[in-house]
């Protein structure tokens, strides 16, 4: 019975799921029509910033971090954070300022 | 104490520790494919003109329906979960099979489209290849490497959802104890979420 309390403190809807679906197609779509002009350099900038949201919905409802614990937040954050670096360092080397 | 209520009370289980543990899986593999992101990023960047024309040979219609493939599948395993919670056994492990019915045609797609760009020459080490440029080579050598890893990342995850199905089965997943399928769950959506990126980076840059 304790355990029954817990899991039923969340509203369990399809409804959403749904939905954050609908928008990774549209985003999907969004993302290949656009590869289709031609933006220059922004044209990877535009793909990766679709691609950066496509990952947020899929982390916050496919993953539930939206109603995870906050400690799963924070890790998730502080491992982004470290592969960003990894990624700023690299093109220190590389990039020109 | 022998009752069946107090068995149920004194089962030691801690469902936030088994999700803390499976997402620090997650963080390896991310690192894993990160390092890989790293090697392209840096290839792209020194390579540029060369990687838009090598990406010329990818074909974005089946990348897209690859894509839209994996989101849905996505989707499907969400849902199972949901309908666990729900208190639907039946539906759960029909949103279960149908997730790895997804996972198995994305890997049919995955298999045309290695076919031909090795039937067209596209492979590392053959004569074809070598005579092309640098950029090329890099090209090809990651696309292989990265959407290989991620191929076998999606057959070691429809095995794990096999496994979550029998599961439920023999009902060692159950309503009120769902931390296994959960857990499979978050390993299929980081499946998904590095082909998000794989997209745009290997279909899209021509």
């Amino acid at each position: 019975m304790e355990e029954k309390e817990n899991h039923n403190t969340h509203n369990h809807s399809y409804a959403p799921y749904i939905i954050v679906w609908l928008a990774l197609l549209t985003f999907t779509a969004i993302t290949v029509a656009v590869a289709g002009i031609n933006f220059g350099n922004a044209t990877i900038a535009i793909a990766l910033i679709i691609a950066s949201i496509k990952t947020y919905l899929v982390l916050t409802i496919f993953m539930h971090l939206n109603i995870e614990n906050k400690t799963f937040k924070i890790f998730v954050v502080i491992a982004i954070f470290f592969l960003a670096i990894s990624f700023v360092l690299l093109f220190s080397d590389y990039y020109n300022f | 104490m022998s009752s069946e209520g107090d068995v149920a009370v004194h089962v030691h289980r801690d469902d936030e520790a088994s999700k803390l543990g499976m997402w620090l899986f997650l963080f390896t593999e991310l690192t894993l494919f990160g390092g890989l992101f790293l090697m392209y990023s840096v290839y792209r960047y020194t390579h540029q003109a060369e990687f838009h024309l090598a990406a010329k040979n990818m074909n974005t219609f089946i990348g897209a329906l690859n894509t839209a493939i994996l989101l849905t599948s996505s989707l499907t395993m969400a849902l199972s979960i949901t309908a666990l919670q729900r208190g639907s056994k039946k539906l759960s492990l029909s949103f279960q099979a149908i997730t790895i019915f997804f996972g198995l045609i994305f890997l049919v797609n995955k298999y045309f489209e290695w076919t031909h760009e090795i039937h067209i020459g596209n492979f590392p080490g053959s004569e074809s290849l070598l005579n092309k440029s640098q950029g090329d080579i890099l090209f090809f050598g990651l696309y292989y490497v990265m959407t290989g890893l991620h191929g076998l990342h999606v057959i070691i995850g429809m095995v794990v959802i096999a496994v979550m199905m029998r599961f439920t089965i023999k009902n060692a997943i159950t309503r009120t104890n769902y931390v296994k399928l959960e857990a499979a769950g978050l390993y299929w959506h980081l499946v998904d979420i590095i082909w998000i990126f794989l997209f745009p980076l290997f279909y899209l840059i021509s």
